[in-house]
């Protein structure tokens, strides 16, 4: 008998102009938590298909409790007890949480669903874990966090004791990821392991016996998490130094760029304003950071001034003009930037190639088109300065695929398209959501080197350590409105919790400077 | 060269071609089931009647233009994300504003050719109109519109006394005049081709298609206004965030599907050939546009091969009888149809197989797949009662025997009237 569980040796898997996995080793213990650490594209989501049987991988082989298995595809690895949550949740929306979970594995007599044993099942399972889930509820009604628990039953139920977690706080409110953390420590106890796929260094040092970090497809080592630190952490994941603050020195506000004046903006759930007279001023120079916790009205509120949608009372005014009822493309042309929060939704058009991506805002002007026909060797030329000058990363430079780049590049290419067009105001929303340190220390750089060449910044953030390091104004949102107005320097995290979660709110709220 | 083998191009044209392949092995188990003794000669005769003689050739092209142009229709559509199923309607439209002012109003053909266009792109725009503004699956109100069309034509042709063919000489009145007689300046010119081919089918429509095909590919391709509608068709909220104005494109879009669709009619009918019968059932040639903008993977250039393809099998499939059922032919084709809806699937098989890489390569198929589960029943509805699943209806020479004497017809009798369909005999 093995000290290890499962023991991947040597895992080689290559990819067209690409090596995801260079001769990578991951021995996971009975009843730990191992941690697998890397920047966006270091090859840990190959790494671990290749465990789930997704693809096969070249060299190297996979060894469950010390000996050898070929695991085909995905139901081999169930038949291993090896279950996943994956990070895009796999479930039937229409279904309610018993059906998702026993989806595949009916019990069944002459072909009748004996759900009424499965129900038990589910209810011992979730009682047993403290995960509170209602087995009637329709996946469509629960909230993203019940939909990991319905996830994770789904492997306690078929008996799974190696569970695979493909960056489950990605999606989760802070108190979640402290229910999970304590779900994991519990699964631990038990006796079941867990790989726990993540780039946040906190989590690791929570909640991780273990930790192995990959970087651009190869294997950096593995590290006791009690003996490490994060600094030490990050420095093998992105191979420097990472500056966890960020540099910034003090510039004083120039003139107003932007002001909006009590803009509502009506719900698409409910028939309440979504936003409800928020008046806020950005001046350049400034980066005002609008905090909050998520759906109190910031994403509204930027699709409001955007242009994403109508709102239904309120003025706009850049640099002087009003642009209350100016479309996009000429708010655009204005000198509006926008760096949308779902970049999958609306920041790229995937399908479209890195630069035909990189021109989506100006494919229109003059230098890159002559009369109606695109003028191929501009968007080239362009292109290619902008993944030269931003650093896009991506298979076959401009003419890659958009879906196919890691989500950090993608991301960095509409920083990259959003800050080339010279804005006047940039509007940036979460735009380090779901990025890995070394991508996250650049995106702060750019925003604070926006604003230092005297740009205006709006940035939406509900990473409390973003609005505190980048932000040089924080404006609180709370249930559509704004509860209140502080100076990073002179504000606590607690302070502003209790802003974000309504307990408090500054009266004469407002967002002027 | 080895790039190529990698390129989106060549697993498009691999699949294509894959799926042919099966259809005819699957056509060939079918000659050899009903008939053994003729199934070689069968199978030859689909492979090769096409380019037997100069007069097929000519048959093969003849057919194919209305059908380049419905593929075109619908495969423009595929590209901007839209599924126009409407193509039919809008053929049928086009076809009755062509012959309207050629007949009615004694025009030139070549206006009689955009009034086609003009009325296919207003039954394309109604549809487009209502995705835009309300939101109305354009699948359902371009169903509508198929059979508003229809019957809408129908109705004014039957009280159009001009219109009709007893008027110019002719004993029957259920449909319309022969161009020949009633306005000869309206047929499309044959510029010597008939002569060179030796048909009397044969005229200039088969190059006035492919440089339309030319220009759609060099418009989704080479201009701004094909990288804003392919962009609203790849990502509607993506081309709203870049500040296009996405309802536009799609009327537009629908307008050009619609337009396209419309010259489609108005070729067909003016190529002095057929004329246009008063019948019950939708026009296959507009749903035909469906497998062969699949088969041409929403490209104007596959669509240009495809509908030859198709055209070019449909002659093949003539000279099978008498030793074979004419249906059999609809069957291989059908066949060959259903498995180019699978080439999407294949597509990505083969994606993977050469690229060892799992990103989309169909994306333009995207629509296709969501709408086929619309687009077969619909289909087959216009197989069953015209008795030509895919058939291109053709006006069938005097010589030739006509669709009711084939001796082994399984269509009932009573619906031998209407199969005749809009083939009138010339």
């Amino acid at each position: 008998m093995s000290d290890y569980v499962i023991e991947m040796l040597n895992i080689t898997k290559r990819f067209p102009g690409i090596i995801a996995n260079d001769n990578i080793t991951l021995q996971l213990k009975k009843g730990e938590v191992h941690a697998l650490l890397g920047e966006n594209g270091a090859g840990k989501s190959t790494l671990m298909s290749v465990l789930f049987g997704l693809y096969q991988p070249e060299e190297g082989c996979i060894k469950k409790n010390g000996e050898v298995v070929k695991i085909n595809d995905p139901n081999d690895a169930n038949a291993l007890h090896i279950g996943m949550v994956h990070q895009h949740f796999k479930l039937v929306e229409c279904f309610t949480v018993l059906d998702n979970i026993i989806l595949g594995v009916e019990p069944n007599k002459m072909g009748f669903l004996q759900k009424k044993e499965a129900r038990q099942k589910v209810i011992d399972l979730s009682e047993k874990y403290g995960l509170k889930v209602d087995p009637d509820a329709l996946i469509e009604d629960i909230s993203v966090g019940m939909q990991q628990r319905v996830e994770i039953l789904k492997m306690l139920y078929r008996d799974n004791e190696i569970l695979i977690f493909d960056e489950p706080t990605a999606v989760l409110t802070p108190q979640e990821i402290d229910e999970l953390m304590e779900i994991m420590r519990g699964f631990k106890a038990e006796g079941k392991s867990i790989l726990f796929i993540t780039h946040k260094l906190n989590e690791i040092m929570a909640v991780a016996d273990r930790c192995t970090v990959l970087r651009k497809g190869k294997y950096m080592g593995t590290v006791n998490v009690a003996e490490t630190t994060k600094e030490e952490l990050s420095r093998m994941m992105v191979g420097r130094n990472v500056n966890f603050k960020v540099d910034k020195k003090d510039i004083l506000p120039g003139k107003l760029v932007f002001k909006a004046e009590h803009v509502s903006v009506p719900s698409k759930l409910h028939k309440k304003n979504a936003v409800n007279d928020v008046s806020l001023e950005v001046h350049a120079g400034e980066i005002v950071c609008l905090a909050g916790i998520e759906g109190n009205g910031q994403t509204e509120f930027v699709q409001g001034i955007t242009g994403l949608t109508k709102m239904s009372e309120g003025r706009l005014e850049l640099l002087g003009k009003d642009i209350t009822n100016a479309s996009i493309r000429e708010k655009s042309k204005m000198g509006m930037s926008h760096i949308p929060e779902d970049r999958h939704k609306h920041g790229l058009v995937l399908d479209y190639s890195l630069e035909e991506n990189l021109v989506l805002q100006q494919y229109w002007e003059p230098r890159f088109q002559h009369h109606g026909f695109i003028d191929k060797k501009a968007v080239r030329d362009y292109a290619e300065k902008l993944i030269d000058e931003f650093d896009v990363r991506s298979g076959q430079g401009p003419i890659t695929t958009a879906r196919s780049m890691s989500g950090g590049n993608q991301q960095n290419a509409i920083i990259a398209r959003e800050i080339s067009k010279e804005p006047e105001l940039l509007v940036a929303v979460q735009p380090t959501r779901g990025l890995d340190v070394g991508a996250i220390e650049y995106i702060h750089k750019q925003l604070v080197r926006e604003r230092d060449e005297g740009k205006a910044v709006l940035l939406v953030s509900l990473e409390l350590d973003e609005v505190m390091n980048v932000s040089d104004r924080i404006l609180v949102m709370y249930e559509g409105e704004i509860v209140g107005e502080f100076d990073p320097k002179q504000v606590t995290v607690q302070e502003l919790g209790l802003y974000m979660a309504g307990a408090r709110r500054q009266t004469g709220k407002g967002g002027r400077a | 060269m080895k790039n190529f083998f990698k390129s989106k191009t060549f697993i498009s044209i691999l699949a294509s071609v894959l799926s042919i392949v099966a259809g005819l092995i699957i056509g060939f188990i079918l000659l050899i089931v009903f008939n053994p003794p003729y199934a070689l000669g069968g199978l030859k005769s689909i492979a090769t009647a096409g380019f037997s003689r100069a007069d097929k050739l000519a048959k093969v092209l003849y057919q194919a233009a209305p059908l380049i142009m419905t593929g075109l229709s619908v495969g423009f559509a595929f590209k901007t994300g839209l599924f126009n199923i409407g193509a039919t309607g809008q053929y049928t439209v086009g076809a009755f504003c062509a012959l309207v002012c050629g007949i009615q109003f004694q025009l030139p053909w070549w206006v009689c050719i955009l009034a086609a266009m003009i009325g296919g792109a207003i039954w394309g725009f109604i549809p487009g109109i209502c995705k835009a503004l309300f939101n109305v699956n354009e699948v359902i109100t371009s169903i509508m519109f198929n059979w508003l069309g229809l019957f809408m034509v129908n109705l004014c042709i039957n009280n159009m006394p001009k219109m009709l063919a007893d008027f110019w000489g002719a004993s029957n009145k259920d449909r319309t005049g022969a161009l020949a007689s009633a306005n000869p300046s309206a047929i499309i010119p044959k510029a010597g081709l008939d002569k060179l081919l030796g048909s009397n089918y044969m005229n200039i429509s088969i190059f006035l298609t492919i440089g339309i095909a030319i220009l759609i590919y060099v418009i989704l391709e080479k201009m701004t206004f094909g990288y804003e509608l392919k962009a609203c068709g790849f990502n509607k909220d993506a081309s709203i965030y870049a500040g296009i104005n996405a309802k536009r494109n799609i009327v537009l879009s629908m307008v050009i599907s619609g337009a396209l669709a419309g010259i489609g009619g108005g070729i067909y009918y003016l190529s002095g050939t057929a004329q246009y019968t008063i019948v019950k059932s939708l026009l296959s040639m507009g749903f035909n546009g469906i497998p062969v903008a699949l088969l041409g993977a929403s490209s104007p250039i596959g669509i240009i091969f495809a509908a030859i393809f198709i055209s070019y099998i449909q002659v093949g499939g003539e000279a099978l009888q008498p030793e074979y059922a004419k249906e059999i032919i609809d069957i291989i084709i059908a066949v060959i149809i259903y498995l180019s809806a699978f080439s999407l699937l294949v597509k990505n098989i083969l994606g993977r197989f050469f690229k060892g890489d799992t990103s989309n390569v169909n994306d333009e198929g995207a629509a296709a797949i969501k709408a086929a589960p619309v687009a077969v029943p619909a289909g087959e509805k216009s197989g069953e009662s015209a008795g030509e699943p895919v058939g291109v209806p053709v006006g069938e020479p005097a010589g030739e025997p006509a669709p009711g004497d084939t001796g082994e017809k399984a269509v009932p009798v009573s619906d031998a009237d209407v199969n005749k369909e809009e083939g009138g005999d010339q």
